[in-house]
């Protein structure tokens, strides 16, 4: 349970962060909260020759609204995301995601950043991302750029990220007041990935769906944007027969493992199922 | 009597002796992190070892290169089994009689077992070498289905048993077979059945699960080269027996080897045999010269150390009409692994699985054992289990189920009727026991009022017809177990561990000025001893327990035991305690009487002292006693005021209880949520109540993960799954039910202080009421049984299968 | 040796300031444990899940054994042996685990103690379901949490001047 050996920097800018990047390659990976990396290095399943902390970087941090957006910095751990008051108002999906994330003491230190970047499919905010249609800012050696959550993910651990860039916010558009969302996931125990998991952010006006949004998690090897799920839902008034028709759009896309969490046909009837959860608590908090 | 005198009542308080909540001893330096845990231990010049470890489940191992390790600076030697042989050590003997390899030699029978031994300055340089280590495999193939092992074509897995048809335990038929163990009477049994008017048959499989305590298995070895004096400090649940191996292994004197046990991260029957890293370890501090230093990792410890279960159990029972069971017929297919390594009393191959008769009063049975070897990790008696005791009540508690249902019978009336009633104790067993005590019914009778069982009755059959109406997607599911366990291994006739009788042992000295020293043979790994000895001792000597210091572990100072597992150290121990108690008070009592210049015979005992009959201002305190004892014994009696007793039970003991489980399940999900867990446990005498409800705690806690999904699985390469914290089901404080407590007190009658034990019943009772309870609710769906664990995916399945889907 | 270069670490332990050169590579829960021989916290597993290692750093819960030294540079850490009073008496926490009897073996208590801990200052008087939640990341296969849970409220009900009452079963 020993990682190899490294080299340790610790930056205070994106520049001298990107900088090392950029001069070590595939030999160096960025540590954010490094609940990710550090347990795959005591498996010596990876093993970076550099190690850069971004801890030291004041610009990786904060949350705050901008024009009808809000920038949340990619070392915001999600500790801080549940205090926020500000996505308690305007995002409260984050936080009720973020609950659902790891344990305490995991959530003290991971970081949205680290979560959306290393495209691991059992992590959360991927899917929470593309439902809210969300973009991350990255840095590289040249310049910034922005992706969209729905563009960002290739394979599992493949991202449109190259392996000198780092992500550096998370810019997600406010959803319009009085939305209703819901993040229902299914899992063993406290602390696992999900056997399923589905985002639902929805508006409704008059009983029927103004827009909808809708993606999943760990049940294929990215997060699943259930684009037509969203087609089927909107405008219609959640009647049983449409929400029948979202759900198995929803199953069709999903290619699950199969795991300790079960056989892959569980975990597609289980998308289906949270999907379901998922839209009735949505619906219920919608205003209209 | 002035009122500065305490009262008895205040004296007896004073003592904190049995029947006490006292606080724990042991809590005021683990609450302080002052624990002496063995990875704490830090000796100079101290080296540290790891291991090389097979990917593959069953290969020849051809080559062994590591002269890349070698050339690493801090490395300081890379041991094979050749090394061992020198030593002839390559392999060592198990408790069950069979032999198992300490490193790979010629060959590996499960993944990750040991192929070398890396020996290095710390422990990053030893897992840097092992990196380095290459080994060539030619992949053998592989054997992970227990019921093909015997198959004409199934692969040898042992050549080093080649043609030896006897084992340990009589004749072999297979070179996979390792023995057969049969106990009861077959043509008795056959009879019952032909005239059986019902009869059920079903084959019902316990998981291999593991133990896991928190802290892995890990040893420190100093060899002395100076002295010829091995010091071994270890995770050693039984220390003095580690100690007997360990002279008999490497031909060190007995006197001249020391094992100690420190503080143990919770055993659980993990930390009862040796383990390579053991020996490997001793090895390496022999060579040296060098404290070595052994500390398995988590995926080690659940993929390699004991195992637990893994029986495959074809129960049938016989019965009448209106009932009565009239005959069991159990036979097991058990999945020991590579290597036959359970850690049983030598002639028990299949432990005590012959209390599979249970709570009923069956007048014929008849049982049957076949183990077998396949490509897994070795072990099988462990987490609680009591020597198979959790598989037999599994098993029994399963097949009642089955029987209540075949016969339309409610389990709890089917139980009752078929109880051991309590004017037939002491029991005898159709296959062999005689249980000491019990009164089921009382228990029973308890239990169903406690919980209102008619009600929940009532209430499921409602919910039954609001589910096939479409009002609700929950099924409730009511789960029995009333299980009988047998415990407190064991009586010299018929318990030994590799030859050594399984007695127990308590030396107790009472100083001059009245505090006292005891030491015992039994380990605590988290039980309390510490505490609750000594409230032995307070109430038999009438010393304040917090005046008594005990001591555990330390096989110089304490007398020989066998150790703490399979609930025995009440029973055994605590005997040999309150006799050492005893001949103390004795003696005290003699030296009482000469200090009151009256014959002993005219004291009677008063809590804390002697005093004359009829004249209660006539007395002496123990701690007036213990003063003479060192300053003025009688003449003719040797001065001082210590005793020792070595207990060799003439018995088990068999605790008992009624647990009940309700459950709500979620057909769409599978997800099951414990609404309430009732626990009755009869363990005869309570010594601390405060400490059997936190053991009933930790049990019920095991048995919940067990049932529901915890698992050491294997794909059919032999790839082990489940051997992670990631996959290895362990429940957090969210998941765990809360836990209701309850007890009768039915004392042994052979026990000196009447307790039997407590330890593993919850984990016995518990697993067949989480179960009985899944099944419970699918059985008006239709199903007889759905096997266990309970995972979501496997209970949604069940769903599916009984058509609960739609 | 490794060519690596090491890391100077400066950091307040237990109140004690702290200065060492360390491999990047070593784990805070080994520079704890083998350097500054504080072994009260654990080593449990080495997928970050059973919390035997957690210490208290900035004010936050955090597995030691999921973080390098290196990263613990300028921080405040508390350890399990920083808990007693400066009189040496128990705190309000060890003072409950053991009237509550939160422990057995002992080995998940060093860390259960300083989650608890720590989540006693973020919800200085919680409920069951949270204190449950609270230490959803402290495994413990002894005592099934339930008597944990009755020593955390213990010693929150002594934190804020109550008297302790227990449910009545």
């Amino acid at each position: 349970m020993i990682p190899g050996e490294f080299t340790y920097h610790r930056p205070s800018t994106v520049a001298e962060a990107v900088a090392i990047l950029a001069s070590h390659g595939d030999e160096a990976r960025p540590l954010a909260g490094g609940h990710s990396i550090i347990p795959m290095m005591k498996l010596r399943m990876a093993a970076p020759e550099h190690l850069i902390d971004l801890s030291g970087v004041a610009d990786l941090k904060g949350i705050r609204e901008e024009g009808g957006a809000i920038v949340i910095g990619a070392m915001t751990t999600q500790h801080e995301l549940i205090a926020s008051d500000l996505l308690s108002n305007k995002l409260p999906i984050i936080r009720e995601t973020s609950l659902l994330i790891a344990d305490p003491q995991i959530r003290y230190l991971g970081t949205i950043g680290g979560n959306v970047a290393n495209g691991d499919p059992g992590n959360d905010m991927p899917a929470l991302m593309q439902c809210l249609n969300a973009s991350y800012k990255v840095a590289g050696p040249n310049g910034e750029r922005e992706i969209a959550a729905r563009d960002f993910y290739e394979a599992a651990y493949f991202t449109a990220l190259a392996s000198e860039e780092l992500v550096t916010a998370v810019v997600i558009p406010v959803p319009p007041a009085g939305h209703g969302f819901a993040y229902e996931k299914l899992k063993r125990k406290v602390g696992d990935y999900a056997t399923a998991a589905a985002a639902v952010i929805v508006t409704m006006s008059g009983g029927s769906v103004t827009s909808c949004s809708v993606a999943l998690t760990n049940v294929g090897d990215t997060p699943l944007f259930a684009a037509e799920t969203c087609e089927i839902l909107t405008g219609s008034t959640l009647d049983a027969d449409t929400v029948n028709r979202a759900v198995a759009a929803a199953e069709a896309i999903t290619q699950p493992a199969s795991d300790g969490r079960g056989p892959a046909e569980y975990r597609t009837k289980m998308a289906g199922v949270m999907l379901r959860r998922a839209l009735a608590r949505a619906a219920e908090r919608a205003n209209g | 009597m002035n009122d500065m005198t305490p009262t008895r009542e205040q004296r007896e308080a004073a003592l904190e002796g049995m029947g006490c909540k006292r606080k724990r001893v042991e809590d005021i330096r683990f609450t302080q992190g002052k624990g002496n845990y063995v990875d704490d231990l830090k000796l100079p010049g101290m080296l540290f070892g790891d291991f090389v470890r097979s990917p593959y489940a069953h290969a020849k191992v051809t080559k062994i290169d590591a002269s890349k390790a070698l050339e690493l600076p801090g490395v300081i030697a890379v041991l094979t089994a050749e090394d061992l042989k020198g030593v002839n050590l390559a392999w060592m003997p198990t408790l069950a009689g069979d032999v198992q390899m300490v490193l790979a030699d010629g060959k590996v029978l499960y993944q990750n077992q040991e192929v070398a031994f890396v020996l290095a300055e710390d422990r990053y340089i030893a897992d840097d070498a092992i990196q380095l280590v290459e080994v060539e495999y030619e992949e053998l193939p592989v054997l992970v289905d227990p019921f093909k092992s015997m198959d004409p074509d199934a692969p040898v897995l042992r050549p080093d048993l080649e043609g030896k048809t006897e084992g340990a335990h009589g004749p072999r038929k297979h070179h996979n077979h390792i023995f057969t163990w049969e106990v009861g009477d077959a043509d008795e049994t056959d009879k019952a059945f032909r005239e059986a008017d019902v009869t059920i048959k079903e084959l019902i499989s316990y998981h291999r699960t593991h133990p896991s305590p928190l802290e892995t298995c890990q040893a420190v070895a100093s060899m002395d080269k100076v002295t010829g004096e091995l010091t071994v400090w270890g995770t050693f649940q039984a220390p003095h027996v580690i100690r007997t191996v360990a002279s008999l292994l490497s031909t060190i004197p007995e006197h001249k080897i020391h094992v100690i046990a420190p503080d143990i991260g919770g055993g659980f029957g993990n930390k009862v045999g040796a383990y390579p890293g053991y020996i490997c370890a001793i090895v390496a501090s022999i060579v040296t010269g060098r404290p070595v230093k052994w500390v398995e990792d988590r995926m080690e410890n659940l993929s390699t150390t004991s195992f637990a279960r893994d029986y495959h159990m074809t129960a049938e029972i016989a019965a009448k009409n209106d009932g009565t069971v009239t005959g069991l017929k159990v036979h097991v297919l058990a999945d020991h692994g590579g290597f036959d390594a359970c850690a049983d009393p030598s002639k028990w191959p299949a432990g005590f699985f012959n209390i599979v008769t249970g709570s009923y009063d069956f007048p014929t049975a008849h049982l049957a054992v076949d183990g077998v070897y396949t490509n897994k990790a070795p072990g099988g008696v462990a987490y609680r289990c009591s020597f198979r005791v959790t598989e037999a009540a599994y098993c029994i508690e399963r097949a009642m189920d089955i029987l209540a249902q075949k016969l339309g019978m409610d389990p709890a009336d089917l139980r009752i009727k078929n109880f051991v009633k309590p004017e037939q104790f002491p029991y005898h067993s159709a296959l062999g026991w005689e249980y000491d005590s019990g009164d089921y019914h009382t228990a029973m009778q308890k239990a169903m009022d406690t919980i209102g069982y008619r009600q929940l009755r009532e209430e499921q059959k409602a919910k039954q017809e609001a589910f096939k109406r479409g009002e609700t997607r929950e099924i409730m599911g009511i789960g029995v177990s009333f299980f009988t366990e047998i415990v407190g291994a064991g009586p010299s006739k018929n318990c030994d561990i590799l030859g050594v009788a399984m007695f127990d042992s308590a030396e107790i000295r009472v100083h001059p000025t009245g505090s006292v020293i005891s030491r015992m043979g039994t380990k605590s790994q988290g039980q309390g001893h510490e505490t609750t000895w000594a409230q032995i001792i307070a109430t038999e000597i009438g010393i304040p327990a917090a005046d008594i210091m005990v001591e555990e572990g330390n096989t110089d100072t304490a007398p020989y035991g066998l150790g703490t597992y399979g609930s025995r150290s009440t029973p055994v121990a605590g005997a040999a305690i309150a006799l050492a108690a005893r001949k103390i008070r004795n003696k005290a009592q003699m030296i009482a009487a000469h200090m009151l210049e009256v014959s002993e015979y005219d004291l009677e005992w008063d809590v804390d002292g002697f005093q004359v009959k009829g004249n209660p201002e006539a007395r002496k305190s123990m701690k007036e006693i213990a003063w003479a004892a060192y300053n003025a014994p009688p003449p003719g009696m040797e001065p001082g005021l210590e005793a020792v007793s070595y207990y060799d039970p003439p018995n088990m003991t068999y605790p008992f209880g009624a647990y009940f489980c309700v459950m709500d399940i979620d057909v769409d999900t599978g997800v099951s949520k414990i609404r309430r867990f009732y626990a009755l446990d009869d363990c005869g005498t309570r010594i601390n109540p405060m400490i059997i409800e936190g053991q009933v705690h930790g049990g019920l806690t095991e048995g919940f993960a067990i049932a529901m999904g915890q698992e050491i699985r294997y794909d059919e390469m032999g790839n082990v799954m489940g051997a992670s914290f990631m996959d290895f089901f362990l429940p957090t404080a969210v998941e765990t039910p809360h836990w209701e407590t309850d007890y009768t007190v039915t004392p042994s009658p052979h026990h000196p202080i009447g307790a039997k034990g407590v330890g593993e019943s919850p984990n016995v009772g518990s697993v067949p009421a989480f179960s009985n309870a899944v099944n419970d609710a699918f059985g008006f769906l239709g199903s007889t049984h759905i096997q266990m664990p309970h995972d979501a995916w496997r209970v949604w399945q069940a769903a599916k299968d009984l058509g609960a889907h739609g | 040796m490794s060519d690596i270069e090491q890391v100077p670490v400066t950091m307040t332990v237990n109140g004690k300031k702290v200065q060492r050169f360390v491999e990047p590579r070593t784990l805070l829960i080994h520079f704890l444990r083998e350097e500054l021989n504080l072994t009260g916290p654990h080593i449990g597993c080495e997928t970050s899940h059973c919390g035997v290692c957690t210490v208290e750093l900035n004010g936050m819960s955090v597995k030691s054994c999921t973080m390098f030294a290196a990263q613990a540079n300028g921080a405040e850490l508390t350890t399990i042996e920083g808990m007693a009073n400066a009189d040496g008496t128990l705190s309000a926490l060890q003072e409950g685990f053991r009237q509550m009897h939160g422990l057995q073996c002992g080995f998940c208590t060093p860390g259960m103690i300083m989650r608890a801990h720590v989540l006693l200052k973020e919800n200085p008087d919680p409920t069951e379901e949270e204190i449950r939640m609270g230490i959803s990341g402290n495994l413990c296969r002894c005592t099934g949490y339930q008597n944990i849970v009755k020593a955390i409220q213990y010693a929150a009900a002594k934190l804020q001047g109550r008297d302790f009452q227990e449910a009545a079963e």
